[in-house]
């Protein structure tokens, strides 16, 4: 006992723990001697940017997180939502993307059972996935390999838990070649009155370790996997163990069932899922939030290995864990109910008074540090903010004469890997399991019974890299805009927001320049919209080499809907229905978008520029007018073009359409330009409709009508034939991935 | 009617099992895995998932848990069981249904909306032969394997073939490889049936299909008539 042994050669073991000089010097300022082994390694990983958000900290305040709806905004696992009726959802978008480089499968695997665990960890129970994903060309031959990992991976958990998997998105760029995205979002329901918190609650209660043993694996993972010195590892090959935790979605789905049984009978005072860094984070958080501290026995950790030391111990990152507080006379309540499910759960300590952690091990005194030192006041930095610029963007996108045959250019969009959908990837996941889903993969937006009485959410993940590369502040605003359109689309109302900023590294200027930027647009749009940012995750050092990813916002907007029977669908209903286009007109908007890529293979200019207060009055009316209206769709990557040939072959059915004379006939079936909306009425609908719009303020225009033949005729243009764009688009991708059964 | 849906650790389906007979008007009750007692259950219904992870073969585990030895017996008194996907697996494990489910030809988890053709209804299906239901697939390892698949046939076990939307019985229709397209099962005495295809998941048109109700509903009356 008495005071922990000083590290070894602390300097050097701090340095190869990723902490800088000065960092080292506030740890010792802090404890006021030199720190043991055991400490240095809780202080590298509670301080490393994923722990810490140390570089975006100082940004990620500017953007909005009230509303009315709010009931948990940042800071928690994950935010809450009120849906109405006593009801509330939990949601956020966590990202696994180093692992899934280095271990596709478990990478993808452990990403979804990290995010699933936070919604737990709220008193949720989780009820929807969604995958937004992004790999490097698919001509690769090793993108191939990533992707075909990922979504074994996603699966192979997913589907194991009884958890959906509803919707997503899949897109390839380049600068995605060695650092793919693998974003998840997950969202959870719950009684609105049983919001659990990650706080201590009183002195004495037990700390009990529930879930899997605790291994070697993932130790470090989140300093060391998402840190400067990842690539040089990854490339040298690692000497040491993998840093890529093993998932076990058995003990994940009896760690969901077992928790909430726990919650139902209201035996927990306080609990906290370990994710990234470990017990550490788990005891750090929970006795901070509370100004409390925490005695931990660390003897008393069941592990699987041999020999671990302190460090290991507290910073593994073993999965399915999650460290619950519990008052003494609930205690064997609780173990017996962990029993019944075959579920390890042991106490380790209890909480303190003090704001001290004092863990022993081996009859040595390890860790004796305060509690919020470690989770609370590590440093924030004010990184140097440069100028992102692309090469590219200074160019005129809209310049480029028209494509010499135009029906083919078409073609080209429509079969880009990013157009087509990708139902191999769907037809892998259990997306109905819950009998919940009432809109899976492929609409707008996922829709998902939440009660009984049919009170539900829509759920939507956009983002979109070639944006936000030629123009970062633009990007997250159309992304944003994107997103909660998608939602408004159902007829949902869209209320929050979660947000997954996938960048390279914070310590290059033009990328915090690009950063900066990225929060401006989101804060400018989500203010707009009504969809304050509940949580997130911010990734940084995606990079390959020296060569960073586009940044990469990822959003995901959640809506609530009083009746999920009357949600609508991007679908055409009934041959004679009229084709309306609602929102704003079709502009010049070629910069950044799929043609330009697939046609002139290029990234230039600047993505279409955004009015949002007409965003605004769009997603209003879509939400206001949901039952008006036959079916709606947004127009977004691909163009309408896009958006109609989606609306026929989801329909069955087939349209003629007259194109907006003010643009060439390449810029209106493949302009990207915003705040657009191709909508259907019924022919009795259609004054009442055009009237609403009026009254709104809604721009809009007649382009068509809905036919049986499944053609798709652009009069004056071009004729699609509708079955022979399916079946391109169907053998397409499954060529480009090379090994998949389409 | 009382219908007892046995919870393994593991399973997923088990509340959607619990809504869809909930639905089409039955008393379901979940039964533990660890207790043999059916609770006084007139069918009992096993459902989908991964018991035990389906680390080992799917279902290898799951046969030995105590409430499977009072579902054994329950089924050798003549009282009626379906299982479903894994349930289906679990019970070709425990010998009370003929064959066995291996892993998807494709080797991949495979989801999609299944047409069946409809062989021998028996007690089992409100359908009569050669209707075609609208129920989806979800799985891994759900390809049928068995030695005799015609002798299976004549005698009347096969309740279900994956087909066309037409009823045409081919590989193209067929999601996993199983022998002579067969997607569910029966015992000799008929009162024990497997199948891959998920019905509870297709009783509501919101959700897809309202196919899903000619077998569940079915169970309903099984259970009377035993």
């Amino acid at each position: 006992m008495g005071t922990p042994t000083p590290a070894p050669e602390p300097h050097t073991l701090a340095k190869e723990l990723g902490l800088t000089p000065e960092e080292y010097r506030r740890i010792e300022e802090t404890l006021g001697r030199v720190p043991s082994t055991a400490e240095l390694g809780s202080y590298s990983v509670m301080w490393s940017e994923h722990a810490s958000y140390k570089s975006s900290k100082v940004h990620l305040r500017n953007l909005p997180t009230e509303g009315e709806r709010i009931l948990v905004g940042p800071g928690e696992n994950a935010g809450v939502v009120d849906v109405g009726d006593g009801h509330a959802v939990s949601f956020k978008i966590e990202s696994h993307n180093h692992p899934s480089y280095v271990e596709p499968y478990q990478g993808a695997a452990t990403g979804v059972g990290g995010i699933i665990r936070d919604i737990l960890t709220m008193g949720a129970r989780p009820i929807a996935l969604l995958d937004p994903l992004r790999f490097g060309d698919p001509a690769d031959p090793t993108t191939r390999r990533i992707v075909d990992g990922v979504v074994r991976g996603i699966g192979g958990y997913g589907n194991s838990i009884g958890v959906p998997t509803v919707g997503g998105e899949l897109s390839f760029d380049a600068s995605y070649a060695g650092n793919p995205l693998v974003n998840v979002l997950c969202v959870g329901s719950l009684p609105a009155d049983r919001i659990q918190l990650a706080q201590a609650e009183s002195p004495g209660d037990v700390a009990v370790l529930i879930g899997q043993r605790t291994g070697r694996d993932g130790i470090g993972g989140a300093s060391v996997l998402a840190s400067a010195e990842f690539r040089e590892g990854a490339e040298a090959g690692w000497a040491g163990r993998g840093h890529v935790q093993v998932g076990d979605p058995f003990a994940g789905k009896l760690l969901i069932e077992t928790c909430l049984e726990l919650y139902e009978r209201e035996l927990l005072s306080g609990i906290q899922d370990m994710g990234a860094a470990g017990i550490i984070c788990s005891a750090a958080e929970m006795a901070a939030a509370a100004g409390l501290g925490m005695r931990l026995d660390l003897d008393l950790v069941p592990v699987r290995e041999t020999d671990m030391q302190a460090w290991e111990i507290l910073c593994s990152e073993s999965q399915e864990r999650m460290l619950a507080l519990v008052s003494p006379e609930r205690l064997d309540e609780v173990l017996e109910r962990c029993g019944r499910w075959g579920i390890d759960a042991t106490p380790i300590g209890e909480v303190i008074e003090g704001d001290r952690l004092h863990f022993t091990y081996q009859g040595d005194v390890v860790v004796d540090a305060p509690a919020k030192s470690l989770a609370d006041e590590g440093p924030v930095y004010e990184r140097p903010v440069g100028v992102w610029a692309h090469p590219g963007a200074g160019e005129d996108a809209d310049a480029a004469p028209p494509p010499g045959d135009l029906e083919a250019a078409v073609r080209l969009v429509l079969t880009d890997p990013d157009i087509v959908p990708p139902a191999w990837v769907w037809s892998q996941y259990d997306s109905i399991v819950g009998s919940a889903t009432v809109q899976g993969p492929g609409g707008s937006a996922a829709v998902i019974r939440v009660t009984d009485d049919g009170r539900g959410v829509a759920v939507a993940t956009d983002g979109n890299g070639r944006w936000c590369a030629l123009d970062p502040e633009t990007g997250a605003q159309l992304v944003v805009a994107e997103a909660a359109r998608n939602v408004a689309c159902t007829g949902a109302q869209p209320i929050a927001a979660t947000n997954n900023l996938n960048f390279a590294s914070p310590e290059v200027p033009a990328v915090m320049g690009a950063f900066a930027g990225t929060i401006r647009g989101m804060s400018a749009a989500c203010e707009s919209l009504g969809t304050p940012i509940t949580g997130g995750n911010v990734s940084f050092y995606n990079q390959t080499g020296d060569r960073p990813i586009h940044p990469t916002p990822v959003i995901g907007v959640l809506g609530v809907v009083d009746d999920v029977a009357q949600a609508r669908g991007i679908g055409f209903a009934e041959a004679g229905d009229e084709i309306l286009l609602i929102g704003a007109p079709t502009r010049p908007g070629l910069g950044g978008s799929v043609y330009q890529r697939a046609v002139e293979g290029r990234l230039a200019g600047r993505p279409p520029a955004i009015d949002l207060p007409a965003e605004r009055a769009l997603q209003a009316f879509l939400v206001e007018h949901a039952s008006a209206l036959a079916s709606a769709h947004d127009v977004a990557a691909g163009g309408i073009v896009t958006t109609l040939v989606e609306s026929c072959l989801d329909g069955g059915l087939g349209a003629v359409v007259t194109p907006e004379p003010e643009v060439e006939a390449h810029q209106w079936l493949c302009s990207e330009s915003p705040t657009r909306v191709v909508a259907s009425v019924s022919p009795d609908h259609l004054d009442e409709v055009t009237a609403a719009l009026e009254a709104a303020g809604v721009a809009h225009r007649p382009l068509g009508w809905v036919t049986a033949e499944p053609t798709l005729e652009v009069e004056g243009v071009l004729t699609l034939d509708l079955d022979e764009v399916a079946s391109a688009q169907a053998t397409s991708l499954a060529h480009a991935l090379g090994d998949v059964d389409a | 009617m009382r219908v007892g849906v046995i919870q393994f650790p593991g399973s997923c389906d088990e509340r959607d099992a619990v809504r869809a007979l909930s639905h089409l008007g039955a008393e379901p009750v979940l039964l533990w895995h660890g207790t043999a007692d059916l609770d006084g259950a007139e069918a009992i219904v096993l459902p989908g998932g991964f018991t035990y992870g389906d680390y080992l073969r799917t279902g290898a585990i799951a046969q030995f848990a105590p409430v499977m030895g009072a579902v054994a017996d329950f089924a050798e008194r003549g009282g009626p069981v379906l299982g479903i996907c894994n349930g289906f697996q679990v019970l070709c494990e425990a010998r009370l249904l003929p064959g066995a489910l291996t892993r998807n030809e494709g080797l991949r988890f495979i989801h999609r909306r299944q047409a069946l053709r409809v062989e021998t209804p028996g007690t089992w299906l409100d359908a009569p032969a050669g209707a075609v239901l609208d129920i989806p697939v979800k799985h891994g390892e759900g390809r049928y394997v068995h030695d005799d698949p015609d002798g299976l046939a004549a005698a009347g076990q096969v309740l279900v073939r994956y087909c066309h939307a037409d009823g045409t019985v081919d590989d193209d229709a067929n999601p996993n490889g199983s022998v002579a397209g067969i997607a569910g099962v029966t015992n000799a005495a008929g009162n024990v049936a497997g199948l891959m295809p998920h019905p509870e998941h297709a009783v509501e048109a919101l959700l897809g299909s309202t196919d899903g109700a000619k077998i569940l509903g079915a169970v309903l009356r099984a259970g009377v008539g035993a």
